[in-house]
């Protein structure tokens, strides 16, 4: 069904440890993982599953290591590198970080998580807090004989232990949306349509997301092919006892089902939910309900590709006189509302590898020529909405041209908008109750960023 | 101070020192020691010299030195077999620690001790822990369960370990629930005829509500074990559909994709019409594409199985085009997945965007992914036909980046285009030409010069570009010196005259000069065409060709059905099913979709088939070795020879020539004359003196019924097995005529035409009685419904089994072969029904001997119902009687080749539900009895 043994390999792929599940595989198979590796890399055949003889390998990379899942059988692949990946985070949280090194200082405690995460190719307990709470780093402590499976192992709620206490009942809750953007440098010949009669075309009529805008295609330099937020809610739980919590959103769902469609709401395309939410409940009547987790987790995360106006605009010419200078000019444009403002704003602009003596100037902020990325980085510390900045830079080109082609690598942008929130979504309320009835808090922080935002260069 | 301090021993002696250290009496010492040898193993070193001396370690209430010897026991038990029983008192003792963590840590040890001597010793303990107070201890007992069933499944199976671990998937905690399944399905996958996981309507509710608490890893055993599920109807598939979405809000994509697999599988059984399907199709849509934020290994299995999901389902992902752009940063294999379902979802609406992108990744300096995006664009333009001629200037561009790679590309998909559009595009052909100096692969040096002798008449200079390529013409790999062989031959044909020293030149050179057989024989073939017969030549060489089909990399239907069903595995992410990959027969069962039933048929669940066949599982192929292929061979497939229906079954019962030659031995002689003095049947003892007359005074009121039960199709002969056609078929007997109810569907692109059918001989004679009659050529996806009438004067050879039917079928593809079983009832007469002084006469005479019993169960039926019920399939009543309140039917039937078939039906009358009915069936041929005794059941039951 699932993984056979899983291996821990340095980066030349020589095992730092292992742990064999299953005993249908020779763990020497594990030798044939590296050379494999390489000669796909070679053939441009890469793939996260590579398979050797009747072996298959599942692996992933993490800083300098690889995590490798041997397996014969048809296994459930998508369950094999989840769990790899939950692998890494559990080690991550117990060492900090997962390297080479933190493997070797802790072998023996490396080896009983590894006992305890998966049995016989099965996952188990893989939450490092309740990990914590019974293989602790201190070995001594467990001489005591007092150690016992807490009980929150096999619960029906195995994400919180009971009987925790806090003297102020607070909840943070974080709505953070990451903005992806994509942008073609070349105008659309037919420009993109919403579809005639769909959903999206409808939502952009109503007065409600006044925020959204109908498709960007604004500039003659450049159409938006991908436009999408990707938000999350991120808790900081300081609750005593076992709280029974729920959100309220403006979820234009439910607004419909509870007939409140005039307020402001915002439609969630996907949303995704951490294990202690009801899903059964949320796909019954929307809400939100869920006895959290002690400290830090993200309780959900929501996607909607609804086309927004790009929050920073970036118009470029970068224009390249064979062997002899680069001359690049970009321009950059808030169109965000003037009383927000973007902090810690990053334009990172391609250059040629072969680039040299750099010059730059620039309307605000500073240029920064960066050779081991081929980047010239752009910082602006605080860039108000509506506000419109210029860069040149000029770019020395060496007499010989370089062999090799290289790639159009696309502008990147960075940024942070404080108390603001692309799609418009609120959290209307957040009900806490626990048995004893203490009252408790909850504090809201709004946060826009850019995700994975993109502009080709032509 | 960390654990690589004991990294750093690597004196001489070592062994030595550290066995000192093992036997030290200071704990501290000792748990040092330990840790050494640990690190030891860890880094390859053989540390077994030391397993005696560990294992007297593993007395100890340190749990961190436990844990640290238990390792070291599972990785050397293997190699010190003997030493290992040591280790099982501890185990035992371990077992029955007060501390859970302890107990479970020696459950779940033991199993992964994989030495045979000890697993006898260890199923007490682990008796003892299934039913642990301690739901920790429950769980790792449940997996064990799984561990030793892998290393001695007969011990597993005798100590009923197998059924404490079904009673654990009705364990109140959600974790043993999981795991349990778990457990179940391990070894349900490596055995697959045991039925373990005998999924019904109770034990699914019990996962479903499991499923609401477990832990994100055992929501996944659930759903993948649901998978395996067949609902028996739409209903009961749309309630578990309704219990399964919620899933796909989950926050791992593992999950997510579980239950895609689950949603998948279930709407295969829901009609499109139903207001469901419909929303099940659009909650789909999201979590799929939200799969594309995760980590780029899950984003890959997720687009590989997304490839499959637009395969089967298009409408789902029809508008999310825009997701699966590339990104700059993407890993290869997510740029190259994302392509391909680019593709498949390009259609006329979008088309204008996909070709913009693919353009823009033309550019791009990744050659394969460059590649790719070129030979993208052909598939577009012969996918989406209003396209086409966009795709080709957006070709033509890139021919003039004059980049080699892309050019050549361009020139392999042009061909492809210029094949699917012929005379429409030629304009283009001097432009390729401009490049014929560029080309250096050989799959464009083909597809150029197959252009060039396609349209060799637009081309003035034609011959000098094909001579150019003669010169080297052995250095070419074969495509090309094939190719060109054919170019010049065509050119040939359409301008003889200046050119006829060209194809004298590359005819020699193909056979006199080459090794190539290929080369060799086409070169003889065109020449001794050309030179017997020129009109006859330009008919076969510029012959019109058939057009593409639009699209070539489909996975093939059933693959794609089988692979649905193994969504999120590894064979979603290689395409290919598990059987090609995995080892042995092990864990390789053959899935398939569920058939769609609507619920008003419920009753009618597949397992019921009298075929005799389980649903999913195939008929057998026919062997295509030994005479019976010459037989089926030899077979004319033109229209059978037609004889009068049924013309035979007036042979008198007790002539021994039954069936011809072929069933003597069916028929026992000796048996036949003789009738021994007891011949009453002991059941019938009592009754028979006493109470004959009215044992013969029932009058069979009973009304008829048309036709007799007719079974749901079964798929005969796959898709798979038959190039594209899937013949799905039952067989009817109404009203005197028999006919074989068959379905053909085309799963293959191209059109089936000239289809023929023939049977085997077999034991009963069966032969079609006319021509199979499919009036149009059958295009692809379509489906047609014959009935095809039967006769029984056909050749008679005795099969086994008996109902054993060997069928060939054929079409202007191929012929194929497959075998199925026919219920038995479809051979029972209308004239079955048997005087009553003959019916006791008879009985009597048959041989006690050939007196067969059986029972059939569950079948809630009065002795009215049960006869007329009967009737309606040509068996019939003769005589009713009452003894001690139980039902006493007489009933015969006839053969169509004349056996009589004497039965007397018992109904013992209790708790309807739990109706046993007692059959007696007494025949001169007691080979039939057994069948006799399936289409009882069958029309019982039905």
């Amino acid at each position: 069904m699932s993984a056979s043994a899983v291996f821990i390999l340095d980066v030349k792929g020589k095992p730092l440890i292992s742990r064999n599940y299953k005993g249908d595989v020779p763990m020497s198979e594990i030798d044939h993982f590296m050379p494999l590796l390489v000669q796909r890399e070679e053939e441009g055949a890469l793939a996260p599953l590579l398979s050797y003889g009747k072996v298959h390998f599942l692996w992933i990379k993490h800083s300098n290591l690889y995590l490798v899942a041997t397996t014969l059988k048809n296994a459930n692949a998508s369950l094999v590198y989840s769990f790899l990946y939950k692998t890494v985070e559990v080690f991550c949280e117990y060492f900090k970080e997962l390297e080479e090194e933190s493997i070797r200082d802790n072998f023996v405690i490396v080896y009983e998580l590894l006992d305890e995460l998966m049995d016989f190719g099965f996952p188990q307990t893989t939450d490092s807090k309740i990990l914590q709470e019974y293989i602790t780093q201190q070995g001594n402590k467990l001489e005591t004989g007092k150690s016992r499976v807490p009980p929150t192992v096999t619960n029906a709620v195995s994400w919180r232990s009971e009987g925790i206490k806090y003297k102020k009942n607070e909840v943070f809750i974080d709505v953070i949306e990451s903005v992806n953007l994509l942008v073609s440098p070349h105008a659309r010949t037919p420009p993109p349509q919403p579809r005639p009669g769909s959903r999206r075309a409808a939502r952009c009529m109503s007065p409600v997301t006044s925020r959204v805008h109908p498709p960007a295609q604004v500039n003659a330099n450049g159409s938006v092919l991908l436009s999408e937020i990707v938000g999350t809610i991120k808790l900081k739980v300081f609750l005593s006892g076992m709280p029974e919590l729920r959100l309220g959103l403006n979820d234009r769902v439910l607004f419909e089902l509870t007939g409140r469609s005039k307020n402001k709401s915002v439609e969630l395309e996907d949303v995704k939910f951490h294990q202690c939410v009801r899903l059964s409940r949320f796909d019954n009547d929307r809400t939100i309900s869920f006895i959290p987790p002690d400290g830090d987790f993200e309780l959900m995360s929501y996607r909607l590709s609804t086309q927004v106006k790009p929050l920073i605009w970036i118009e470029s010419v970068i224009e390249k006189f064979s062997h002899s200078r680069v001359e690049i000019m970009v321009k950059a444009k808030g169109q965000f509302k003037k009383q927000s403002v973007a902090n810690g704003v990053e334009i990172s602009v391609p250059v040629p590898s072969d680039a040299d003596s750099p010059r730059f100037k620039t309307s605000v902020g500073s240029a920064k020529y960066m050779p081991e990325k081929n980047v010239v980085i752009w910082s602006i510390k605080s860039f108000p909405g509506g506000k419109e900045y210029l860069m040149r830079a000029h770019f020395g080109l060496p007499s010989v041209e370089k062999e090799e082609e290289e790639g159009r690598p696309p502008i990147g942008v960075k940024f942070e908008i404080p108390y603001f929130t692309v799609s418009g979504i609120q959290v209307r309320y957040m009900k806490i109750i626990e048995k004893s009835g203490y009252q408790a808090l909850p504090w809201v922080r709004y946060i826009t960023q850019s995700g994975d935002y993109q502009l080709r260069t032509s | 101070m960390t654990d690589s301090k004991y990294f750093t021993t690597t004196k001489k002696g070592e062994i030595f020192e550290l066995k000192a250290e093992l036997n030290s009496d200071k704990k501290e010492k000792k748990k040092e020691a330990v840790k050494k040898v640990i690190a030891s193993m860890t880094v390859g070193k053989d540390v077994s010299a030391l397993f005696p001396d560990v294992v007297n370690c593993m007395q100890t209430d340190n749990l961190e030195l436990k844990k640290l010897v238990y390792l070291y026991l599972m990785n050397y038990a293997k190699s010190q077999p003997d030493m290992a029983i040591m280790a099982v008192n501890t185990f035992v003792k371990d077992c029955e620690d007060p501390n859970p963590l302890i107990r479970a840590l020696a459950v779940r040890t033991m199993g992964c001790i994989r030495v045979d001597k000890i697993t006898e010793y260890l199923c007490e303990p682990l008796r003892k822990c299934l039913k642990d107070e301690d739901p920790y201890v429950r769980k790792t007992a449940a997996v064990c369960v799984a561990k030793l069933h892998d290393i001695n499944a007969q011990l597993v199976e005798d100590q009923g370990f197998l059924d404490t671990l079904k009673d654990l998937i009705s364990d109140s905690n959600p974790m043993v629930v999981a795991n349990a399944v778990a457990a179940l399905s391990e070894i349900a996958e490596s055995h697959p005829s045991s039925n373990l996981l005998d999924l019904n309507p109770q034990s699914i509710n019990k996962l479903l509500t499991a499923l609401n608490e477990c832990t994100e890893w055992g929501q996944i055993f659930i759903l993948d074990c649901l998978a395996n599920y067949t609902p028996k109807d739409d209903r009961e598939a749309q309630s578990i559909c309704e219990r399964v979405t919620p899933r796909l809000s989950h926050a791992n994509s593992a999950v997510v994709l579980s239950a895609v697999k689950v949603l998948m599988k279930f709407m295969e059984m829901l009609s499109k019409d139903l207001d469901y399907y419909g929303t099940l199709l659009k909650k789909l849509a999201p979590p799929l594409v939200t799969l594309l934020s995760a980590e780029p290994e899950l984003q890959y299995v997720a687009l590989r199985n997304i490839n499959l999901i637009v395969q089967k389902r298009p409408e789902i992902l029809k508008h999310e085009m825009k997701v699966f752009f590339v990104k700059y940063n993407d890993p290869i294999y997510v740029k190259l997945e994302k392509l391909d379902i680019m593709i498949r979802l390009a259609s006329q609406a979008n088309i204008a965007q996909v070709l913009a992108e693919l353009k823009e990744y033309a550019t791009e300096v990744d050659v394969d992914f460059v590649r790719k995006a070129v030979r993208a664009i052909g598939r577009c333009a012969i996918k989406v036909e209003q396209s086409a001629e966009r795709c080709v200037s957006t070709l033509l561009d890139l021919i003039q980046t004059k980049v080699n790679y892309v050019v050549q590309e361009a020139i392999v998909v042009i061909k492809d285009i210029f094949r699917k559009y012929p005379n429409k595009y030629e304009s283009v052909i001097a432009t390729l030409c401009e490049n014929l100096d560029s080309l250096d692969e050989p799959e464009a040096r083909a597809a150029m010069i197959w252009i060039v002798g396609e349209y060799a008449e637009r081309i003035d200079n034609a011959d000098e570009l094909l001579e150019s390529f003669l010169e080297g013409f052995h250095d070419e790999s074969t495509q090309v010196q094939l190719q060109l062989l054919t170019a010049i031959v065509k050119l040939f044909l359409k301008k003889p005259t200046e050119t006829q020293e060209l194809v004298q030149q590359v005819l020699s050179l193909a056979t006199q000069d080459s090794d190539n057989p290929d080369l060799r024989d086409r070169g003889y073939i065109y020449w001794r065409l050309l030179s017997t017969d020129p009109v006859a030549a330009k008919e076969v060489v510029l012959a019109e060709k058939p057009l593409i089909s639009e699209e070539t990399d489909l996975i093939e239907p059933t693959l794609l059905d089988e692979l649905i069903c193994y969504i999120g595995t590894l064979a979603s992410v290689y395409h290919k099913p598990p059987s090609a990959f995995v080892e042995g027969g092990r864990g390789v069962v053959h899935k398939s979709l569920p058939p769609r039933t609507a619920s008003s048929e419920s009753t009618e669940s597949p397992e019921t088939a009298p075929a005799g066949a389980p649903p999913g599982e195939q008929p057998d192929v026919i062997p295509t070795q030994g005479d019976l292929l010459g037989d089926l061979l030899n077979l004319d497939l033109g229209p059978p020879v037609s004889g009068p229906p049924l013309a035979t079954t007036s042979v008198q019962m007790g002539a021994v020539d039954l069936l011809g030659g072929g069933l003597d031995s069916l028929i026992g002689g000796p048996n036949f004359v003789a009738p021994p003095a007891a011949a009453v049947p002991a059941s019938l003892g009592a009754p028979i003196g006493s109470g004959l007359s009215d044992l013969f005074d029932l009058t069979s009121g009973v009304g008829t019924l048309s036709g007799s039960y007719v079974a749901p199709k079964a798929v005969w002969l796959p898709a798979m097995k038959a190039k594209g056609l899937e013949i799905s078929g039952t067989f009817t007997r109404q009203v005197g005529s028999i006919s074989m109810d068959l379905q053909l569907t085309n799963k293959a692109l191209q059109v089936m035409t000239d289809f023929a059918i023939q049977f085997n001989r077999n034991s009963f004679g069966l032969a079609p009685a006319a021509p199979l009659q499919v009036h149009a050529p059958l295009s692809p996806n379509q489906t047609v419904e014959i009935s095809l009438p039967l006769n029984t004067v056909g050749s008679v050879m005795k099969m086994e089994p008996l109902n054993n039917l060997q069928v060939a079928v054929k079409n202007n593809i191929d012929v194929f072969y497959f075998s199925t079983l026919y219920p038995l009832h479809i051979l029972f007469v209308e004239d079955g029904k048997m005087d009553r002084q003959m019916f006791l006469a008879t009985w009597k005479d048959i041989p006690n001997e050939n007196e067969a019993q059986f029972q059939i169960r569950d079948c809630p039926l009065n002795a009215e119902a049960v006869s007329s019920k009967l009737q309606s399939s040509n068996i019939f009543t003769i005589a009713k009687r009452n003894v001690e309140g139980q039902d006493m039917l007489y009933q015969s039937l006839k053969l169509t080749n004349g056996i009589w078939v004497l039965a007397e039906l018992r109904i013992q009358p209790g708790n309807p539900s739990f109706t046993v009915l007692q059959l007696s069936l007494k025949c001169r041929a007691p080979e039939v009895s057994q069948h006799v005794y399936q289409a009882y059941e069958t029309i019982l039951k039905n």
